[in-house]
């Protein structure tokens, strides 16, 4: 029944969609990171740029970035990003492309989680003269990552199912096997279902696990 | 000024501050003649690039009728996916568990999925066994797509709208003697959508970015796709690129305003009685998990 699948490296797409929203994760969750602390920051202008920047590339669709990432920056402005391979470029400019966009909504939730740190946290900090970073740093931000789990879950989910767009750019992950497979067998109801549930897997257990443990970190208050 | 993080500066901070903005906007001004010098040095700032965005003609051939689509599809999209997902979003409160099961289960199911995937299945199915003629193919494969998804994300934001409503409506509505139906249909429902409709106007936000992706992977001839066309015509990919995605922020800009304007609206006239959801709300009230067990709503994405 499952013959149609031999000649297609379905567990390679699918590796290189584990390796897309690895790699996105990490660096969206650094630059979101810096992007909230300037969010949050008592320096206008940081605060000015970071707005501006969340609320732009929320609005752009990921299409729209990716395939600029793509044939903008690498096609006119000749940004190969240290890659000699077409495909090892499509890859990397795939990943700076999903860092810029998720890295808005990484933002938000930390912004979100900033809120939910009490008053009082902040002001003893201050009184016993720690600055704004050391406020930040070690009594804020660590509460807050803790009460965000939950939402950067959801962001997480969220991107994995993004990396489908690099199939745009020819970035050969589970959409992209899956839009050739289904073109040339007839099983297309199969095929549907196989990469349907290769994505149910990657999705499912990460929101069971991080949900769990969102609830096992949370702050009680 | 003075927020949880810092106190009203005195005046060494306010120094710090002004010493940090002026090394921040060094960095951005650097930033920004970095991205104009490479500009110039592809000659991406020549006036004849850019000449075709403020005549008609790339806007009439092109843009608009892009435009049109998208909107087009974003539209049908909604239209159909609202009563789907309001049907699914009752059946997971329904009392019954084989419903409950059910609807849970489809509507989890198209959550975890990309909607890329559903686009594409749906594309090649209509292609395969269906009459649809393959000019109206790409369209119908994006709504059919965009509907399987925001149908099941809808469902959710339905459910925490009924959720939202405090007990008593219920109890008051099965006290005048009001069925199980009724009490849905003419108690809950109708300030359960008025509790909703910032969320659901703020997922038309979601529905417009994501019919981009039919332009890319299905030649869905919406505003990217006219794009491609516009930029091999008059050479300008950078610049159509900077147009089409400010046309996408102003869009999607005035779904998100019109959201909050509305949400403001709905929380000072006070008709319902259940609170006003916000699209970031629905995350935390969503109890989300599969067949309603563990898990803090963090199956499936929210606006994003």
């Amino acid at each position: 029944m499952f013959d149609f699948l031999e000649g297609y490296d379905v567990l390679g797409a699918f590796w290189m969609t584990v390796k897309l929203t690895a790699l996105s994760a990490v660096g969206s969750l650094i630059w979101g990171t810096l992007l909230a602390g300037m969010r949050v920051s008592p320096v206008p202008l940081m605060r000015g740029f970071a707005t501006v920047y969340v609320n732009i590339v929320r609005n752009i669709p990921l299409t729209v970035i990716i395939l600029f990432s793509s044939l903008g920056l690498a096609d006119v402005f000749g940004m190969t990003l240290g890659a000699e391979d077409f495909k090892v470029q499509g890859f990397r400019l795939a990943v700076l492309g999903l860092i810029a966009y998720t890295a808005a909504f990484v933002c938000e939730a930390i912004r979100s989680g900033i809120n939910t740190v009490p008053l009082g946290q902040a002001e003893a900090a201050r009184a016993i003269g720690l600055s704004f970073s050391q406020t930040l740093t070690l009594i804020v931000l660590p509460q807050a990552f803790r009460s965000v789990i939950g939402p950067l879950a959801n962001v997480l989910i969220a991107l994995t199912k993004n990396t489908t767009v690099a199939a745009a750019i020819g970035v050969a992950e589970a959409a992209y096997l899956m839009k050739s497979m289904i073109e040339n067998e007839a099983q297309t109801l199969l095929i549907g279902a196989v990469f349907a549930f290769g994505f149910v897997v990657l999705t499912l257990p990460t929101g069971l696990i991080l949900g769990w443990f969102s609830k096992r970190l949370a702050v009680k208050r | 000024m003075s927020s949880v993080l810092y106190d009203t500066p005195g005046p060494r901070a306010k120094r710090r501050n002004v010493i940090f903005s002026v090394v921040f906007f060094v960095l951005l001004a650097l930033l920004v003649w970095w991205m104009w010098q490479k500009m110039d040095e592809k000659d991406q700032l020549t006036s004849a690039l850019w000449k075709p965005f403020i005549e008609s003609q790339a806007w009439t051939t092109y843009l608009l009728p892009g435009l049109a689509n998208t909107l087009k599809a974003a539209a049908l999209a909604m239209v159909i996916a609202l009563p789907l997902g309001a049907v699914f979003g009752i059946a997971r409160l329904s009392d019954h568990r084989w419903v409950r099961g059910a609807a849970g289960t489809v509507v989890e199911f198209f959550r975890s999925i990309p909607v890329l995937l559903l686009m594409l299945f749906a594309n090649e199915l209509y292609a395969n066994s269906t009459g649809v003629s393959s000019e109206d193919r790409p369209l119908y494969a994006v709504v059919t797509g965009l509907v399987l998804y925001n149908a099941s994300v809808l469902a959710e934001v339905v459910r925490a709208g009924i959720l939202s409503l405090p007990r008593g409506q219920t109890e008051a509505a099965y006290a005048i003697g009001l069925r199980k139906g009724q009490t849905m249909s003419s108690i809950l429902l109708p300030q359960a959508v008025t509790a909703m409709l910032p969320a659901i106007v703020s997922q038309l936000v979601v529905i417009v970015k994501d019919t981009a992706l039919g332009g890319v992977m299905i030649g869905f001839t919406e505003l990217l796709n006219s794009r491609g066309t516009l930029a091999a015509n008059y050479a300008n990919v950078v610049p159509s690129f900077i147009v089409v995605a400010a046309m996408f922020i102003l869009l999607n800009f005035i779904l998100t305003s019109f959201a909050s304007w509305l949400e403001r609206r709905l929380r000072r006239s006070k008709r319902s009685t259940g609170a006003v959801l916000a699209a970031e709300e629905i995350e935390e009230i969503n109890p989300g998990a599969v067949f309603g067990g563990f898990g803090t709503g963090a199956e499936g994405g929210g606006r994003i």
